[in-house]
C-alpha cells in the first residue's frame, strides 16, 4: 500500500484529498462529517467580516442527461459570526488533530485588518492559512477576493501583510479571471507565500430560462455573475496549475482546486505538479462519502504503478509539457480504424468530412458490407475520429515512423535566422 | 409542459376491461431523456434505412433529448402519418431497432417506444401538427381508412388535393383500430390519427362500402383519381366440416369485438382451440386468455421453425399460457349434443424430407393418428380473405383480387386508380405490416400529386402558422 499522506508547504494530511473552502466547509458539523467520511483536510469557508447572503444562490449546467457538469455560484465568504467559527475550528482541530485544517481568510486591503484576523484564527488552532484572492462575485464589489487577486501588486503587499503576522503557512488562492496566472503566483511568492492554490471559480452565467427570461439562478427576477466550477472546469485549472509548476519564479508547492471530481482528475493534477488537490463540487453532488472512492482509487493506482507515496507522482508529467514552439513539426500519427470493433455508426466520417479533412471514406466490401477507411496519406493525425468514436478502441492513432529528424518552430526559426546572417555575411565578404 | 401523469393518462384507460389495456407502460419523461441521450446520433444510420418509411429516427430522438418532443413529433408523423400506431405494433426487432449499430456493443435504443413517447407528446398536447396544402383543385376518393388508405390522404390532402375516405366499417382507422388487439395498440392512438387527418379537411365517409352501398360508377364520377387501400377481409372459409357450427369465431372479428368493448362472453371458462400459427392466431389466442378461457391451443400443421408469427409474438402467447399442438392437421370440427361446436378432430403430421418452394419443410400425415381436441370454442386464423370483387368492379387488372400495380407507385392498370397496403399483398409488394402500408399510401400519394400536379407537387406543402392546440385538445387525456 502506498503511503498517501502528503506534506504541503509543512501541512501535513493523511491523503490528499482537502475540501475546497466552500459551502460543505461552512460548519463544524460539517467538517466534522466530513472527516469522519475520510478526508484527508479541509478549508475553512472563508472568514472575514461577516456578510449577508442571497436565496437562491447555486445553478448547473447539465450536459447530455448527465447532471452538474458544471456548477455556478452566488454565495459570498462566511455569514457566521467570526467567533462562532473559531469555537468550531478548534473544537474540530481538537477531534480530528492528525488532518489538515486551513482557514480562509479575506478582508480589505488593510494591513492591521490581516493582522487582526491571522492572529485570531491561528489562535483557534488551524494548520495554515490560505488567502482567498479569488472570489470572483459580490466580494469583489467590494474590492477584496478577485478583486484583489486581479492586481500583482495587491496580492504581493497583502501576502506581505498576512506573512508579517503569521506563525503557520500561507497559501495564496488565485483567481484564474485573469491573463497570465503566473504572474499574479509570481508576486503572492514575491510576498512570501509558502504555496498557492488555484484555481478558483471562474466568472459565470449559468443560463437563462427559456420560459421566463430570468438568468439561472435568479434573485427576485435579477441575477449577477457567479462563479463557475465542477467538471467542465477542469482542463482550465489544469493548464494554469501546469503553467505555475512549470514557472521557476513560482517555485511553491501547489494545491491543485478545479473540477476534480475523481482518483483520476486528482491524479492528473498530481502528475501536472500539486502537492494535494482541493476538492468542492463532486462533494456537492454526491456527499462527503464520494472520497472512500477517490482514496481507493489513487492508492490501487500508486501501487500498480509501483510508486510508495504521492509525493512521487507529483509532477511527473511537467517536463511533458511546454511551448507550441518546442512541439516536433516532423511527428507523425493517423488514425487506424478496427473492423473487428467499429460498429459502423459513421460519425468518424461525418466529423472528418464536414469539419477536419475529409479522409475516411465510406466504402463497401465483399457482399455489401458496409465498412470505414482511413486514406492515411491525407490523414493529419487531428484525433476527431477518435474522439467522437462511440467504442473503445475502434480507432487507434498508430505512430508512423519519422520521415526527417524531429524539428521544431523554434529550432526552424532559429536555423533559418542563421542562414540569413550567414548570407548577409556573405554578400558582405562579397560586396 | 405536458407531464408525465397526462401523457400516461390514458394508460390504462379505465373504460377498458383491464385484460384488455395496454400492456407496455409509456416510458416516463426521465426514461426517455436517458435512453434518447444513449443514441448515438449516427451519420446515414442503419435505423433509418430499416425503417419502411424512412423516419428520420437520430433526429427524433436528438429532438427528446434536447426538449423538443413536439419536433420529434414533426418528425415522425411527417415520414409517416401513421407513426403513433407502429411506435406500438411495428416489429422493431427486425426493423429499426433490430439495424441499431449498438446491438451487441450494448443494447439497441428503445426506438419504438421513443416514438410512442413523443407522439403521445404531441396527442396529449393537442398539437396540429399538419396543415393543408394550397388548393389544387383536384379531387380524390380514397377506398379504405387503414394505415395506407390513412397515409395516402394525409399526404394527398398536405398536397393540396380534395379529399374523401369511404370506409365500410362503422369506424375509421382500418386494422389499427379494429384488428389488433387492444393491449397492443389501444383504439385511441388510431382514432388520433384519423383526427389529424380530419383536420386538414379530410372528409372520411363510415359505414360506405363501395361497391355496394356506394357504386363503382358514382365514385369515379366523384373523383379524379382513387386510391384502393380497402386492406383484406375475414378469415376465409377452411372447407373444414362444421365450421358455421356455433362456437366457431373469425379470428379477425373475433378481435374486432374486444376492440369495440363487445366482449364474447362464451369464451370465459372455455377450452379454445386457436387454427393457424400467423400473427393473428397469436392475436386471437391471447385475446382467448384474457377473455378468461380455461385453456388455449393454437393448432399448426407444421412447427415452430415454420409458424409465421413474429418471434416476440410467439414468446408473447407462450408467457400468456396458451399451449401449441404442432404438427397437426385439423380435420373437422365436432358438434356436442347441444349442436355447439365441442371438439376438433385432428391428426397427426410428420416432416417427410420434402422441402416446399418457399423453403419449409413439407409434411405428411402420419397413419392411424386421428384424434379429438375437445374445444368449447374454436378460433379460425388462417388468414384473410382477398377482396376480389372489388377489384373486378373497378375494372382493374388483378390477380385473385391482388391488384396488378406497379410496387413504387401503386398505379394499377387504370391510370385513375392507385393501389396500396394489405390490398397488394401477396404480389411481392411488401410485407403486410402497417408500417409498409403506410410507406404505400405515402409513395402512391406522391406519384399521383406528381401526375396532377408536375414534379412540383411538394411545394404545395404548408406548415401550420404554429403549431395551435387541435380543436380536440379537450380530450388530451385519451393518448
Amino acid at each position: 500500500m502506498a503511503d498517501l499522506s502528503i506534506s504541503l508547504a509543512g501541512i501535513r494530511s493523511p491523503n490528499p484529498f482537502w475540501l475546497a473552502s466552500a459551502p460543505p466547509t461552512n460548519t463544524g458539523y460539517q467538517v466534522q462529517r466530513a472527516f469522519e467520511a475520510g478526508w484527508g483536510g479541509a478549508v475553512w469557508k472563508t472568514l472575514g467580516e461577516p456578510i449577508i447572503n442571497t436565496s437562491s444562490r447555486f445553478a448547473a449546467v447539465h450536459f447530455g442527461g448527465k447532471r452538474v457538469a458544471g456548477f455556478n455560484n452566488i454565495e459570498l465568504i462566511s455569514d457566521r459570526p467570526l467567533e462562532v467559527n473559531l469555537r468550531e475550528i478548534r473544537e474540530t482541530k481538537r477531534l480530528f488533530p492528525d488532518r489538515a485544517l486551513v482557514a480562509s481568510l479575506m478582508v480589505e486591503p488593510k494591513r492591521e485588518k490581516w493582522h487582526e484576523i491571522v492572529k485570531r484564527v491561528e489562535d483557534a488552532g488551524v494548520d495554515g492559512l490560505e488567502l482567498n484572492f479569488g472570489c470572483p462575485h459580490g466580494m469583489a464589489e467590494r474590492g477584496m477576493g478577485a478583486a484583489s487577486g486581479q492586481q500583482p501588486d495587491l496580492v504581493e503587499k497583502q501576502t506581505m501583510w498576512a506573512k508579517e503576522a503569521a506563525r503557520t503557512p500561507v497559501i495564496v488562492k488565485l483567481t484564474p479571471n485573469i491573463t497570465d496566472i503566473t504572474v499574479t503566483a509570481r508576486h503572492a511568492v514575491l510576498g512570501g507565500a509558502d504555496a498557492v492554490s488555484l484555481i478558483n471559480t471562474i466568472n459565470s452565467l449559468a443560463g437563462v430560462d427559456l420560459e421566463t427570461w430570468n438568468t439561472v439562478p435568479h434573485v427576485g427576477g435579477k441575477g449577477a455573475h457567479g462563479g463557475y466550477c465542477g467538471p467542465a472546469v477542469k482542463p482550465i485549472a489544469l493548464s494554469m496549475v501546469a503553467e505555475c509548476a512549470r514557472d521557476p519564479l513560482v517555485g511553491v508547492p501547489i494545491s491543485g482546486i478545479g473540477g476534480i471530481s475523481s482518483w483520476q482528475d486528482a491524479a492528473e493534477f498530481l502528475l501536472m505538479g500539486a502537492a494535494g488537490v482541493q476538492v468542492c463540487t463532486a462533494a456537492m453532488h454526491h456527499g462527503f462519502r464520494i472520497v472512500g472512492e477517490m482514496v481507493d482509487g489513487l492508492s490501487r493506482y500508486l501501487d500498480r504503478k509501483g510508486l510508495a507515496s504521492v509525493a512521487e507522482l507529483t509532477g511527473q508529467s511537467v517536463a511533458r509539457y511546454t511551448n507550441w514552439g518546442d512541439l516536433d513539426l516532423n511527428y507523425r500519427v493517423v488514425a487506424r480504424i478496427r473492423q473487428d470493433t467499429c460498429i459502423n455508426c459513421n460519425k468518424c466520417h461525418i466529423a472528418c468530412e464536414d469539419t477536419s479533412h475529409q479522409c475516411i471514406d465510406m466504402l463497401n466490401g465483399a457482399g455489401g458490407k458496409p465498412y470505414l477507411q482511413v486514406r492515411e496519406d491525407d490523414c493529419v493525425g487531428c484525433n476527431l475520429c477518435s474522439i467522437v468514436c462511440p467504442v473503445d478502441g475502434a480507432i487507434e492513432m498508430v505512430e508512423l515512423p519519422p520521415a526527417a529528424p524531429s524539428l521544431t518552430w523554434n529550432e526552424r526559426q532559429r536555423a533559418l535566422a542563421r542562414l540569413d546572417r550567414e548570407s548577409i555575411r556573405a554578400e558582405a565578404v562579397e560586396g | 409542459m405536458v407531464d408525465d401523469i397526462r401523457l400516461s393518462a390514458a394508460f390504462g384507460d379505465p373504460a377498458v376491461p383491464e385484460p384488455f389495456r395496454e400492456l407496455v407502460p409509456p416510458l416516463t419523461r426521465a426514461a426517455a431523456a436517458e435512453e434518447s441521450n444513449r443514441c448515438l446520433y449516427c451519420y446515414d444510420a442503419p435505423c433509418i434505412k430499416a425503417c419502411p418509411t424512412s423516419i428520420d429516427i437520430p433526429s427524433f430522438i436528438k429532438r427528446i433529448a434536447t426538449g423538443n418532443p413536439e419536433g420529434a413529433a414533426h418528425a415522425i408523423m411527417d415520414a409517416n402519418p401513421v407513426g403513433a400506431s407502429c411506435a406500438r405494433v411495428c416489429p422493431t426487432e427486425l426493423l429499426c431497432e433490430g439495424a441499431c449499430v449498438l446491438n451487441g456493443s450494448s443494447a439497441p435504443i428503445a426506438i419504438g417506444r421513443l416514438q410512442r413517447h413523443a407522439t403521445d407528446y404531441a396527442a396529449s398536447a393537442g398539437l396540429r401538427l399538419f396543415a393543408p396544402g394550397e388548393p389544387a383543385g383536384v379531387s380524390a376518393g380514397v377506398i379504405g381508412s387503414g394505415p395506407a388508405g390513412l397515409s395516402a390522404a394525409r399526404e394527398l390532402a398536405r398536397f393540396g388535393f380534395d379529399v374523401d375516405v369511404y370506409e365500410a366499417r362503422q369506424v375509421a382507422g382500418g386494422l389499427d383500430s379494429s384488428g389488433i388487439v387492444s393491449f397492443r395498440l389501444p383504439t385511441h392512438v388510431p382514432d388520433w390519427e384519423v383526427r389529424q387527418v380530419e383536420e386538414l379537411g379530410v372528409r372520411f365517409h363510415t359505414g360506405v362500402r363501395v361497391g355496394s352501398s356506394l357504386s363503382v360508377e358514382e365514385l369515379r364520377g366523384r373523383h379524379d383519381v382513387l386510391v384502393l387501400a380497402a386492406g383484406m377481409g375475414y378469415v376465409p372459409p377452411l372447407g373444414l366440416e362444421g365450421e358455421r357450427l356455433e362456437g366457431v369465431y373469425d379470428a379477425i372479428r373475433l378481435v374486432e369485438a374486444t376492440k369495440a368493448g363487445r366482449m364474447p362472453s362464451a369464451l370465459a371458462g372455455a377450452r379454445v382451440a386457436v387454427i393457424g400459427a400467423g400473427n393473428t392466431a397469436i392475436d386471437a389466442a391471447t385475446c382467448a386468455v384474457r377473455l378468461g378461457a380455461a385453456e388455449v391451443k393454437i393448432v399448426y400443421r407444421r412447427t415452430a421453425a415454420e409458424m409465421t408469427a413474429y418471434p416476440f409474438e410467439y414468446e408473447f402467447a407462450k408467457q400468456e399460457g396458451v399451449g401449441f399442438v404442432w404438427l397437426t392437421q385439423p380435420l373437422r370440427i365436432v358438434a356436442g349434443p347441444d349442436g355447439k361446436a365441442a371438439g376438433l378432430e385432428c391428426m397427426r403430421l410428420q416432416p417427410d424430407g420434402r422441402v416446399g418452394s418457399d423453403g419449409r419443410r413439407l409434411t405428411s400425415p402420419v397413419p392411424d393418428s386421428a384424434f379429438l381436441l375437445e374445444a368449447d370454442a374454436v378460433v379460425l386464423a388462417t388468414g384473410q380473405e382477398r377482396l376480389a370483387t372489388l377489384a373486378e368492379q373497378l375494372g382493374i387488372a388483378h390477380r385473385a383480387g391482388v391488384p396488378e400495380a406497379d410496387p413504387r407507385t401503386g398505379l394499377t392498370s387504370d391510370p385513375r386508380i392507385y393501389a396500396a397496403g394489405d390490398i397488394l399483398h401477396g404480389t411481392g409488394a411488401g410485407e403486410a405490416t402497417v408500417v409498409s402500408a403506410a410507406e404505400q399510401g405515402k409513395r402512391a400519394a406522391a406519384a399521383i400529386a406528381a401526375a396532377w400536379l408536375g414534379p412540383d407537387f411538394a411545394s404545395r406543402r404548408r406548415a401550420p402558422a404554429v403549431a395551435v392546440p387541435s380543436r380536440h385538445a379537450g380530450s388530451a387525456g385519451r393518448i
